[in-house]
């Protein structure tokens, strides 16, 4: 089995992947960063969306050795020395979460999607842009509140 | 103490902190020592014999454990997978249950049935070997279709040679037939209430577990009632005794219904580890699993009649329905399109007869039980579907034709049996009006016509009957089991408390709800409660998450638990402060004596009581833990209008929800921005079934067509907008906390406000659901012939 390393939510790691061995695979059963999660195995639900190398990936349909010197960032990595993440803190103070299923794809997406187009999004933007995050549980009324309020707080 | 958590402040949630950084715990997140995997050969079939299952190659693959099918299930005598409320037909005959072995034996029923078992080192290796797994099969005929199954040449089992489980009926026949002769009028309606896959976002997975030590048995898995799941593998499936089965249900992602059920992968799991010597099995599904095998919902074929008189009054109402149950009966399939259906065809109306009649026919298709709702969704939707036509017909306004019709004065005997406690549905309806500013719709709908839009505005006054359930009742009513709740308050010595919960939370906030209960009655810091479920070795007992039961049955056990506390430690507090009891107060967390200065804190009587020295040991026991069991005494009503409002492209049969206003009565709150969440999310799900999502099964192969979701479209979030919310209170009088229900009655509302809407576009009496764009455009096209 290849080895490859990367650095995931800052540190180094490294470990032996099969072929066909998925990125999120390598996240949840090699490194134990269970916080990203499988919900379609088909890049549908968004459940598994992490950052590579600072842009949004659906780590369910990307395999681990073609991210090998990859720069990973995973759910949690995204709380910095001990202080929430703005999008984190937004998801709490405006209930855009219930189960937590969907959660932490939903913050990383939202991220990413104030890293592409800035600070300011409308809420036509937000919900066009989230059409690869599935929530079930919210009805996203409260999501779209959230990830509004915390790309103005990024 | 501190109001800020208390009962009705907007808490944020407690569980968010360890959602929001990842740090849930799942059951798939959980890795035991020695742990292996498993993964299910499936039929794909719809209906056939299996002649011979050749495990001989697959054995031999890298990393096979062991596989297991059927053979072995019968050698170790493990039952069947059980339907626990029993039905019985008009003409007395119970229902026809059919054998649901936890692995085929003999012959498989739909599409994803479960015919045996690898067990192997890793996921893939389990997968690669099932896939060498050989099993030959005699296709027999099939029938996916709930209108054509009844007779139909493919017979599903052989105790229902017609494919009915049973023909069942409520309510008064020949009042009704009577009170359609003389009718001023009489609408009728034909309607599909489609099928749906439930879809909670984290697939079911369950880790089994034998310990050859101690000679028991552990399963993880993703339920909203674990202690059920306990009850059911030990007493139906006899794997073992109770008190050596533990089940635990850690962070679940989801239910809505589906996690209620006890299915055959979780028990095959916990079996088969004994098997192979007490390693750990591990079953994730596949989201395509999920679509197979979950328990679907609805899936209804109903005819409807509505008599009024010449004033306008609904004089009877009566209904046909045939329910899919699918291949087998699940854990309550069969109450489902009975006693949570028929019950509320009363709906908001005072209507004097009432007569339905529900057959329940085998399908072969995955087994269709509880999802969101369970039968009150279907119930809303004929009764709101044909209140609105009856007023189009009758060239009445929709709302007024309901207020005329309106339960007014409570209690309210209906003739099926429900009786309703409180309510007013006219000053619902009159917010809903406001906020929806129904006045200006005619101005909206001629704006949207300029832009070549269809406008169209639909209602839904809802009721249901939640809170389940009284078990006196629903025990007369055939239901297996007892719907009580039991709850257990644990002072520790520091005056921290824990609350041990039979219900279950998978995303309603119990963490924070039932803390905020504890936090008001007991004025302490609401960081100073902790809500303990999902653990049949920590909880004793309890019956689990499902038909909105949680805070009107759980939290009213635990507000008795409460009870029981406050007495013993105003007993407790009197002994030290030197008192009767009965001049002991207990008032924001702290005891006082009448008439006296003298006082204690809530923590320092806690302390008392483990301490022990300040009283008479042989006559206040030491400690302070209590608990209790709620058994209501009757459903609650959570009732409501919702209006949607929405605009049709007619050039691509696109609907767009534009507006959309929900005031619903749930009675005293606990956490509005918590039932904010729970009727957003129903909203959403209604919007899905009326708009998006169908469940498709191919009437000639019996495949399941969506089986995942590029072929089952989930409401995503452009295809909603945001809702406008209000509430109207009448407390429950049932409960002491004046609680009703609130996490269904969003997606009981909201199909048949968006089809009343989608059809007062069009001006057509009825569209099938989901009104897809292809469904609209197609419905569309005579019409625009017709103009041109």
């Amino acid at each position: 089995m290849p080895a490859i390393s990367m650095k995931v939510n800052g540190q180094a790691v490294c470990g032996d992947v099969e072929g066909r061995t998925l990125l999120v695979e390598f996240i949840r059963d090699k490194l134990g960063l269970t916080g990203t999660h499988v919900g379609c195995d088909t890049s549908q639900c968004g459940a598994c969306v992490v950052h590579v190398n600072g842009k949004a990936v659906k780590s369910c349909t990307a395999l681990a050795i073609a991210h090998d010197g990859a720069e990973v960032t995973t759910i949690e990595g995204l709380a910095a020395n001990g202080k929430l993440h703005p999008m984190q803190e937004a998801f709490r103070e405006h209930h855009g979460l219930q189960c937590g299923f969907c959660t932490p794809g939903m913050i990383m997406a939202a991220v990413d999607m104030v890293n592409r187009l800035g600070k300011k999004l409308d809420e036509d933007t937000i919900r066009h842009e989230l059409e690869g995050n599935i929530c079930r549980c919210t009805g996203y009324h409260n999501i779209v509140a959230a990830v509004k309020a915390g790309a103005a707080n990024m | 103490m501190d109001n800020g958590t208390g009962i009705g402040a907007r808490v944020k949630r407690k569980e968010d902190q360890r959602f929001i950084t990842g740090k849930g715990n799942y059951t798939d997140d959980i890795n035991l020592p020695k742990q292996t995997y498993a993964y299910f050969v499936r039929s794909p079939h719809a209906h056939a014999t299996i002649k011979k299952i050749d495990t001989s190659k697959a054995s031999k693959m890298p990393g096979v454990v062991g596989i297991f099918t059927g053979d072995d299930v019968a050698a170790d005598k493990i039952g069947g997978l059980i339907c626990g409320w029993m039905i019985h037909s008009k003409d007395g005959s119970p229902m026809k249950a059919g054998p649901h072995p936890i692995l085929a034996m003999g012959k498989v029923r739909y599409v994803g049935d479960h015919v045996a078992v690898v067990v192997a080192e890793t996921k893939d290796l389990a997968k690669a070997a099932a896939a060498a797994v050989d099993v030959t099969y005699d296709v027999l005929p099939h029938v996916v279709d709930v209108a054509e199954a009844m007779g139909h040449k493919a017979q599903v089992h052989e105790v229902a040679p017609d494919n009915r489980v049973f023909n069942w009926s409520i309510g008064d026949q020949a009042a009704t037939d009577a009170a359609f002769k003389s009718a001023a009028h009489i609408t009728k309606i034909d309607l599909v209430n489609n099928r749906l896959i439930p879809n909670a976002m984290e697939p079911r997975a369950a880790i089994g577990a034998y310990d050859t030590g101690m000679d028991s048995y552990t399963l993880y898995t993703t339920s909203q009632n674990p202690h059920v799941a306990r009850l059911v593998i030990s007493a139906f499936h006899g794997l073992a005794p109770e008190h050596k089965l533990r089940v635990i249900a850690p962070d679940v992602g989801g239910g809505f219904g589906s996690k209620i059920f006890i299915y055959a992968e979780e028990v095959v799991c916990v079996w088969a580890s004994k098997r192979i010597g007490g390693r750990p099995i591990k079953w994730t599904a596949e989201r395509t699993e999920s679509f197979l095998c979950d328990a679907h919902g609805r899936d209804h074929v109903t005819h409807a009649e509505l008599a009024t008189d010449a004033g306008g009054k609904i004089t009877g109402f009566r209904v046909h329905t045939k329910a899919a149950m699918g291949a087998y009966l699940s854990t309550f399939a069969s109450c489902v399109p009975t006693y949570l259906y028929a019950t509320l065809l009363s709906g908001q109306y005072n209507i004097p007869n009432i007569y339905a009649e529900v057959d329940a026919i085998y399908t072969n298709t995955a087994p269709v039980d509880a999802y969101r709702g369970a039968g009150r969704p279907e119930a809303t939707y004929v009764v709101e579907r044909i209140v609105e036509t009856a007023a189009r017909e009758l060239k009445m306004d929709p709302a007024e034709f309901r207020r005329k019709n309106f339960v007014t004065q409570f209690p309210h005997q209906t003739p099926v049996i429900m009786c309703y406690d409180a309510g007013d549905y006219g000053a619902a309806l009159d917010k809903a009006l406001a906020i929806a500013d129904y006045k200006g719709f005619g101005g909206r709908k001629a704006e949207a016509a300029k832009r070549g839009k269809l406008r169209g505005i639909g209602f839904s006054a809802y009721i249901e009957a939640c809170g389940i359930a009284p078990s006196a009742a629903i025990g007369s009513l055939g239901a297996g089991v007892g719907l009580w709740e039991s709850a257990e308050v644990r002072v520790n010595p520091v005056g921290t408390v824990e609350i041990l919960t039979g219900s279950h939370s998978h995303g309603q906030g119990h963490e924070t709800t039932f803390a905020q209960l504890v936090s008001d009655r007991l004025g302490i810091d609401i960081n100073n409660v902790s809500i303990v479920h999902g653990d049949t070795d920590k909880v004793q007992f309890g019956m689990g998450t499902y038909g909105s039961r949680s805070g009107a049955v759980g939290m009213t056990a635990i507000s008795k638990a409460l009870d029981k506390i406050e007495a013993k430690a105003k007993r407790v507090a009197a002994a030290v402060m030197e008192a009767s009891v009965n001049d002991v107060e207990f008032k924001n967390g702290t005891f006082t004596v009448k008439g006296t200065d003298k006082k204690m804190a809530f923590g320092e009587v806690a302390l008392s009581a483990y301490v022990a020295h300040k009283f008479n040991s042989a006559e206040i026991e030491p400690g302070l833990k209590e608990s209790a069991f709620h058994d209501p005494s009757n459903f609650v009503f959570p009732a409501g209008v919702h209006i949607a409002e929405i605009e049709i492209d007619p050039d691509t049969g696109v609907t767009d929800v534009v507006n959309y206003t929900a005031v619903d009565d749930f009675g005293n709150i606990i956490n509005p921005m918590i039932v904010e969440g729970q009727v957003h999310g129903g909203i959403v799900q209604g919007i899905g079934q009326a708009l998006t999502e169908g469940c498709v099964y191919d009437k000639a192969s019996g495949q399941l067509l969506t089986g995942s979701y590029m072929d089952y479209q989930m409401p995503r979030a452009a295809d909603v907008p945001s809702f406008k919310l209000d509430f109207t209170c009448t407390p429950c009088p049932s409960n002491p906390l004046g609680m009703k229900g609130c996490g269904e009655a969003g997606a009981i509302a909201s199909p048949a406000a968006v089809m009343n809407a989608v059809t007062d576009a069009m001006g057509l009496k009825d569209v099938a659901m989901p009104a897809s764009p292809q469904v609209v455009w197609k419905a569309l096209q005579p019409m625009k012939k017709a103009a041109e």
